[in-house]
């Protein structure tokens, strides 16, 4: 099948790229670009695992090819920490208040929190779990996943770390 | 799950993508938030041989006014209608509905021309379209034509489209000031389609329900008009007995089938109640 050429900003890098217009964003992210923080989970849309931050709104990657994100700004779980490896106050939030067991839906759950907290700064516990319906995580009971982003709401808003762990 | 191989087009514009629409009737499908398509193609319950992505039409974006109504390009997301200021005014009834539809990441794809084009029962948007009679723009080789939603639903998946025509919008007829409305859904969880819903838009003045319009989502192979149990409600009073006579009479035309939402009988009283439900929150919501 004839390839379809790509050109997008994946975490701030140029990227063009040659792929086959059936190729899947999350399989081109893993594979072709070798970002494997994005996780497969459920392949149907339902779990979240694949979201990624694309042109300022939260996608599911397994259901977007990826000649759809020609022209588009991309940001994974790997674009997240600084350069110095400072953890951006979501990664610190889900370490800091458990919010991960096995880990495996977190790159969704942190991509997903990271867009939720640009469009609402200081979310109530009701609207983080209004906007984190789209993940889920078969571990934790969520209880600690809205916890971890109220810690990074609060870090990022200059809060105290003592209130926050509150 | 990878789909099967197709050949992509990405039209810039909508004369360009209704052409290509037009060029592939049988072999060809348009990809607008493809949140239902692209599930289908991995699947290999669709196989199109070429997929015309609208996601670069212009056109197709956005809402405005015209007219006396209002104007929504078909690829307009469910999280635009959400967020748009106008729209939220004039037609609120939009955004309560757009907000019960899946989560925000499909939210963010998903697209109101998709859901209401692509003709599945479980869609939410097609009985709201029927209750605020509007009618969508389908451009095809021989031009252009207009359908009203309550014309447009055929059976399940089936539709007025004809192959190789696009929807390029919806126009819905700006609704009166003080009017009531409420989308009430029944879902197992966050993401599930209806077990059964009802959408409700009426006026009411002197103390009596003046205009009503009352329609059904997922209780039968098409969206419902509930015209009979609209007609109950003109010229009563808003009280419990004009909405349980409503309710008995949408009760009385679904035709649900029975899933893991539930078994036929229950998920028609489920229509009743939405009905009842809707009309109660409306009536509460309307300038009298």
């Amino acid at each position: 099948m004839a390839k379809t050429a790509i050109a997008l900003t994946v975490n701030g890098e140029a990227v063009e790229a040659l792929v086959e217009p059936r190729t899947l964003l999350v399989h081109f992210l893993r594979e072709q670009l070798n970002l494997t923080g994005t996780h497969i989970g459920c392949d149907t849309t339902h779990c979240g695992a694949c979201t990624v931050d694309f042109d300022g709104r939260s996608v599911k990657s397994c259901t977007l090819f990826a000649v759809q994100a020609e022209g588009a700004e991309i940001r994974t779980i790997e674009g997240m920490a600084g350069a110095d490896g400072t953890l951006h106050p979501l990664q610190e939030g889900f370490r800091e208040m458990h919010g991960l067991q096995c880990g495996f839906c977190t790159p969704g759950m942190i991509m997903r929190a990271y867009r939720l907290l640009q469009e609402n700064p200081r979310p109530t516990e009701d609207e983080i779990r209004t906007g984190m319906a789209g993940n889920l995580c078969r571990c934790t009971g969520y209880q600690n996943i809205v916890r971890a982003i109220q810690f990074a709401a609060a870090k990022i808003a200059g809060d105290s770390l003592q209130e926050a762990a509150e | 799950m990878i789909p099967g191989p197709f050949a992509y087009h990405r039209p810039r514009s909508l004369a360009e993508a209704v052409a290509l629409c037009a060029a592939h009737p049988d072999d060809g499908r348009p990809l607008a938030g493809g949140h239902s398509l692209v599930p289908m193609m991995k699947l290999r319950l669709a196989t199109p041989d070429h997929l015309i992505d609208l996601g670069a039409v212009a056109e197709l974006k956005g809402v405005r006014r015209e007219g006396n109504g209002w104007v929504i390009g078909a690829t307009t997301t469910q999280a635009a209608l959400i967020t748009d200021p106008n729209l939220a005014q004039a037609i609120p009834i939009l955004r309560e509905t757009a907000q019960q539809i899946a989560d925000p990441q499909v939210r963010s794809c998903g697209t109101i021309g998709g859901n209401v084009a692509n003709g599945d029962p479980g869609n939410d948007m097609p009985a709201l379209m029927m209750c605020l009679d509007a009618t969508f723009r389908l451009a095809g080789a021989n031009g252009t034509r207009e359908v009203k939603a309550r014309d447009f639903y055929q059976g399940a998946y089936v539709t007025a489209l004809e192959p190789g025509e696009l929807l390029t919008a919806i126009t819905i007829p700006h609704p009166p000031a003080g009017h009531g409305y409420a989308y009430e859904k029944l879902k197992r969880k966050i993401g599930d389609y209806a077990t059964a819903a009802a959408a409700v838009m009426l006026t009411l003045a002197g103390g009596r329900i003046t205009t009503c319009a009352i329609s059904l989502t997922n209780v039968a192979p098409t969206p419902l008009l509930a015209a009979d149990a609209a007609a109950a409600t003109i010229g009563q009073k808003p009280e419990e007995a004009t909405f349980a006579e409503a309710a008995h009479r949408a009760e009385a035309i679904t035709e649900p089938t029975p899933d893991g939402r539930g078994p036929a009988d229950y998920r028609t009283k489920m229509a009743g109640v939405m009905v009842r439900r809707a009309l109660a929150r409306a009536v509460a919501r309307a300038s009298a």
